[in-house]
Order: C-alpha cells, then sequence, then structure tokens
C-alpha cells in the first residue's frame, strides 16, 4: 500500500498527467522568486567594495554552477534508478535532463567568462572551477553524443545509464584533481565567491535565485519529460486520446 | 535400477564438470595468452599506436621552437598529451573483432565471470599498447632534451598512468560497441575521464625532469590506477551485455 506511488510512477499515462500538474505550481513559483531574487540582487543589495555592480552577475552565475552539478547528480540517478529497476519512466527522466544541463554549464561558462573580464581582466583564466566545469560540459555532450548514436531507445537509454554512472564517480576525482593542479601551479589565484562574511542583502537574494532556478529545472525538466514520454509512448492509445483532446 | 545407474553416472559426470571447471584466473590467463597470441600475429597493429605517438612527439619541435630548453619545459605535456592520444587510437582494436565474429558474445554466455574476462583483455591491451608506450616515452623525452636522470621518473609515470588509461578506454570502447565509425564518440567519452591521469601524469614527469621528487603525484596516478581496476572492469561487463541484447 505504501508502495503504491512508486509502482504508479511506471506507467507513463500517470507519470503524463501528473507532471502536466505540477508543471504550472513549479513554473510560476519558480517565476515569482527569480524576479524577486533578480530584484533583490539587482536594485536593493548594496555594490560590492571591491567588485563595484560587477560582482551582481553572481545571481545568475552561481545557481547556474549549483544546477550544473545537480542536473548531473539528477540524471545519474534517474539513469541507474533505470539501470536497476528497469523503470522507462526513470529513463525518461535521464533522456530530459541531459539538454538542461548542458545549457546550465554553458550559462555558467559564459557568465563565468563575462565576470572575468572585469575582474581578472580576461574572459577566460585556467582557473579550476571554471576549467572543471568545462570537462563537465563535455561530459554532457559525450552522454549526449552516446544517447544519439543508438537507434534502439531501449538500448540508447541504459547503455548512457552506464556513462552517467561512470561519469558521476569521475565528477568529484575530476573537480579536486583540477584544483590540485591549479594549486600546484601557482597560478594566480582570485578569491571567487568570498568567504561566507556576505552580508544578508547580498546573501538573501542569492539563496533566493538558488531556490527559483532549481524551481525553474523542475519545472523545464517535467515539460521535457512530457514531450519525452508522448514520444516514447507514440503506439500507445492513451497518447492518441491526449494528443486529439 | 538402469534409472538410479543413469541418475549415478548422469552426476558424476556433473560434479567431474564442476571439479573441471578451472577458476576465473585460470580463465583469465588463458584469454590473455590468446589476445596476446592474436596480437603478435598482426604486428601493424602494435607498431602504429606507436608510430603515432613518435610522430606526435615529432610535430612540437616543428611546430614551437627546436631549441632544447624551450622543449625540456613543454616535454612533461607533449609526453602525456601524445601518450593519450596514441592510447585511444588503439582503442578501437579491443574489442572490435571479438564483437563482430561472435567470440564476445560466446564470453557473455559462457557462464565465467564476464567481469573477470574483460579485466584480462584490458590487461592484455595495456600490455601492447600501454607498456609499450611507456618504454618509448622515455626516448621521447631524450629527444625533447631531457636529462638522464629525469627517465626513470618518466618511465615509471607513463607505465602506471596508461594501466588506467586502458582501463577508462576499455569502459568507453565496451559503451561504443554497438556504435559504427565511433571515432569521435569515443574520443568525447574518454577524453574528459582521462583529465586526472593528465594532470597527475604530467605533474610526475615535471617534477623528474627538474630533479625533484614525484613521490606524491606517482602516488596519486597509483591510487586512480587501482581504483580503475576495481570499478572499470565492472562497468566494461554491464556496458558489453547491454549492447549484446
Amino acid at each position: 500500500m505504501a508502495w503504491t506511488w512508486f509502482h504508479r510512477l511506471a506507467s507513463p499515462p500517470h507519470v503524463y498527467r501528473t507532471a502536466e500538474r505540477l508543471t504550472p505550481w513549479f513554473a510560476w513559483s519558480a517565476a515569482i522568486l527569480i524576479v524577486a531574487g533578480l530584484i533583490g540582487g539587482l536594485y536593493l543589495s548594496p555594490p560590492d567594495y571591491q567588485q563595484g555592480d560587477g560582482y551582481r552577475i553572481l545571481y545568475v552565475h552561481a545557481p547556474s554552477a549549483w544546477l550544473s552539478l545537480l542536473v548531473y547528480t539528477t540524471m545519474a540517478v534517474a539513469g541507474g534508478i533505470g539501470l536497476i529497476w528497469r523503470m522507462k519512466v526513470a529513463h525518461a527522466v535521464a533522456a530530459s535532463c541531459a539538454p538542461i544541463g548542458a545549457s546550465f554549464t554553458l550559462a555558467a561558462l559564459v557568465t563565468g567568462s563575462l565576470w572575468g573580464k572585469p575582474m581578472w581582466g580576461t574572459y577566460w583564466q585556467w582557473d579550476p572551477r571554471l576549467t572543471s566545469e568545462l570537462i563537465l560540459f563535455f561530459l554532457y555532450l559525450g552522454y549526449m553524443g552516446l544517447r544519439a548514436a543508438f537507434d534502439d531507445v531501449q538500448r540508447s537509454d541504459r547503455i548512457s545509464a552506464v556513462l552517467a554512472v561512470v561519469g558521476v564517480i569521475n565528477v568529484p576525482i575530476i573537480h579536486y584533481s583540477v584544483v590540485w593542479w591549479n594549486s600546484l601551479h601557482q597560478g594566480p589565484s582570485v578569491m571567487y565567491l568570498g568567504k561566507p562574511t556576505m552580508p544578508p542583502s547580498m546573501l538573501v537574494p542569492l539563496l533566493i535565485m538558488f531556490v527559483g532556478f532549481t524551481l525553474f529545472f523542475a519545472a523545464v525538466l517535467l515539460m521535457r519529460l512530457r514531450g519525452e514520454v508522448l514520444i516514447r509512448e507514440r503506439a500507445a492509445s492513451w497518447v492518441r486520446e491526449v494528443v486529439h483532446s | 535400477m538402469n534409472n538410479l545407474m543413469a541418475g549415478e553416472a548422469e552426476r558424476s559426470f556433473v560434479s567431474a564438470r564442476i571439479s573441471d571447471t578451472p577458476s576465473v584466473f585460470a580463465v583469465a590467463s588463458l584469454m590473455l595468452a590468446r589476445d596476446l597470441r592474436l596480437a603478435f600475429r598482426k604486428a601493424s597493429q602494435l607498431v602504429q599506436p606507436l608510430a603515432f605517438f613518435a610522430l606526435v612527439t615529432t610535430l612540437f619541435p616543428l611546430a614551437v621552437t627546436p631549441e632544447l630548453t624551450q622543449l625540456r619545459r613543454i616535454a612533461p605535456g607533449v609526453v602525456w598529451a601524445a601518450a593519450l592520444l596514441s592510447s585511444l587510437l588503439a582503442l578501437e582494436f579491443l574489442f572490435r573483432d571479438d564483437a563482430q565474429d561472435g567470440t564476445l558474445e560466446q564470453y557473455a554466455l559462457s557462464g565465467r565471470s564476464l567481469t573477470g574476462l574483460l579485466a584480462a583483455k584490458t590487461a592484455a591491451h595495456w600490455l601492447l599498447t600501454g607498456l609499450p608506450l611507456a618504454l618509448m616515452a622515455p626516448l621521447a623525452g631524450v629527444a625533447l632534451g631531457v636529462q638522464g636522470a629525469a627517465l626513470p621518473g618518466i618511465l615509471a609515470s607513463v607505465t602506471v598512468g596508461t594501466v588506467t588509461l586502458s582501463l577508462i578506454g576499455a569502459v568507453g570502447a565496451a559503451l561504443t560497441l554497438g556504435v559504427r565509425r565511433s571515432g569521435a564518440l569515443l574520443s568525447l567519452l574518454t577524453l574528459p575521464l582521462s583529465i586526472p591521469v593528465l594532470i597527475f601524469g604530467a605533474r610526475a614527469t615535471q617534477l623528474a625532469i627538474r630533479g625533484q621528487p614525484y613521490g606524491a603525484p606517482l602516488t596519486l596516478l597509483a591510487a586512480l590506477a587501482v581504483f580503475g581496476i576495481t570499478v572499470s572492469p565492472l562497468a566494461a561487463a554491464a556496458a558489453v551485455r547491454i549492447n549484446l541484447e
């Protein structure tokens, strides 16, 4: 009885309808929080005493970087669930995650490099975080490339799930090796986020943006998931009803 | 009576079969011997990655500068980038032939541990490509102006590093088994995962060239190799099974 909700997750029409019902909730709360966070971050919070107004790109950059990792983890966990319990919907979730995660990673890279120009005087610095973000972007590209290489959806799902699980084990190793690499090279080290001695007027909008971005990801994931489920189940009769209604 | 005797005969036959069943290590060493024998019959496949390694190393003096003092500075990068690329080149032969003539399928059906068999195949691959590369690397170092005292360090770091490269490559090759013209995809999958090896390997080589102790990065390389030996055959076996379905 207690596991009914879990078993129902395996049913595509149930997942499709649940996603449809939940999407507006996530989308609207994300929109409200992002607008609130932007107002707080761009108007209400004071300029930084060292970086002036330039630091404000942080409000987009840091949540994007956070999501680039969260989405990868979600993708790997969904892939692992699909691999172990052979749950088709979990693979659909993993497939929907990849382009979203790649977009957030690209956003984090672009905003980071735009931020680097006024702060470091260059668009690109071989900073450990930027570098491991770039590697993460390549991991996403590889995952999507592997997914696209198979015609058979089931094989593509399971093979790419193995890659996602291997990748998620490797992400921390890659990250720390890059951190050590840079500290060994004694490059110009720039304090990234500053110490957590951020004043509340800056920290609160940032936290709001984190939650808003995460909800935005959930909303986009649910929308993509619906599309993914429709394509995968296109032969089923309930899809015909959904499409014609 | 007759039935009883037949049953007994069958039982003794089965128990004989069980006691005859060779251990995982016996099967793995048979596999290793087979792969080595097959590879030496096609010597060109052995020589090509080595020639490629030498060729890539030759490109750098031509592109950068023929001055040995400057070449010595970039030698770690040159040696490791060339080693990474040539080990990539050799990956295509790892499972391809066995997959095409159905041998791999028989391995999967044999009832032996596919993980152990693939570990043996990977070991053979390292003996055939990684080890020769490691023996070539000091030669490339000499050509790039590295002093003789640094050569044991180069040999040690490339020897240990190529173990991990072979293991990562085995996962990549197993994932792309069913993909035609997989070369570009294979490099997109394996190169990001190889970055820790590149970082610690190049660092060990650099310290060896400067005459400083290189034990720390070498130990980290060894840790990566141990981790790879633990995880990679499992992932490769999972991928091979999915691709054979």
